[in-house]
């Protein structure tokens, strides 16, 4: 875990790319309990306009959360996290899927050893995330 | 129809206790691809000072997601769940959930307002344990497509 000695403003987070499948959205709907439609039917998911299938937001937000969690090593330090889906994340039905690219930049170092990290989240170039932000508290 | 402005401050009581198991902890952390060893190892969790194994942050949404079940299915409410997208999300955490929490979850509704015409809600969810313990509290902006 970096300390909050070590962090400056600036500093680059290690950026990851998450994979998603068509299996990702139908574990996540099992494991939180948001069974809507639009996560696993084609056919609903086109009958109210969405360009078909897509991610839960919150399984964006926990695959870019990961990002600062890893990061810190120990995500009980986590603080406060907030993002805005700005953009749907489809998902084709294949066994390829699609991914999301997260990076994070250290913003500013708050009091009590807190640091804010700027997260962005892009799929096929695209933002997906907008005012994606993490505070964590570091040794 | 634009929703009644008025239920801003509705509340809705818990829909009982949330008990927090320790393999529901691991289907989630598994379901999110995640392998961080405080959410799936005892010791590892034990070693970092939790009692149990943790939950990612984002489980916290599981809880509250199951209480705004209540607020977007109120008739009086009439919010179009059909049409329904998540707008935001925030957490602010006390501190992480861990495996044995006996938790509740407070729900109401913080903000109603109409913009392009949608209609957008924001529920917030206070999470605390029974003794009264404060964990984390969310705010869940819910988009309505159209329906304004």
């Amino acid at each position: 875990m970096p300390t909050f000695a070590q962090v400056n403003v600036g500093d680059a987070l290690p950026a990851q790319d998450f994979p998603i499948t068509r299996l990702n959205l139908v574990k996540y709907c099992g494991a939180s309990g948001d069974f809507n439609y639009i996560h696993w039917s084609e056919s609903f998911a086109n009958e109210v306009g969405l360009p078909g299938v897509i991610s839960h937001g919150m399984f964006t937000m926990a695959e870019a959360g990961r990002v600062v969690t890893d990061w810190i090593g120990d995500p009980g330090q986590l603080c406060e996290y907030s993002v805005r889906f700005t953009r749907p994340v489809a998902v084709p039905d294949d066994l390829v899927g699609t991914t999301i690219s997260v990076s994070g930049t250290v913003a500013e170092k708050l009091d009590d050893n807190r640091v804010k990290v700027d997260l962005t989240a892009t799929c096929k170039g695209e933002t997906v995330l907008g005012r994606a932000y993490a505070i964590v508290r570091l040794p | 129809m634009a929703l009644n402005p008025d239920f801003v401050g509705r509340t809705y009581p818990p829909v009982g206790t949330y008990q927090v198991g320790r393999e529901k902890i691991r289907e989630f952390a598994t379901a999110i691809g995640d392998s961080n060893p405080l959410f799936h190892d005892v010791e590892a969790a034990s070693a970092a000072g939790y009692a149990d194994v943790i939950a990612p942050p984002t489980f916290a949404f599981a809880l509250a997601f199951q209480a705004m079940i209540s607020v977007v299915s109120d008739p009086e409410l009439g919010l179009d769940y059909s049409r329904v997208v998540h707008g935001e999300e925030k957490f602010i955490y006390a501190r992480p959930i861990v495996a044995g929490d006996e938790l509740v979850v407070a729900t109401v509704i913080d903000t109603i307002r109409a913009a392009a015409g949608n209609d957008m809600i924001t529920v917030r969810s206070d999470i605390a344990t029974v003794a009264g313990e404060h964990v984390v509290t969310t705010y869940s902006l819910t988009v309505a497509r159209g329906t304004a």
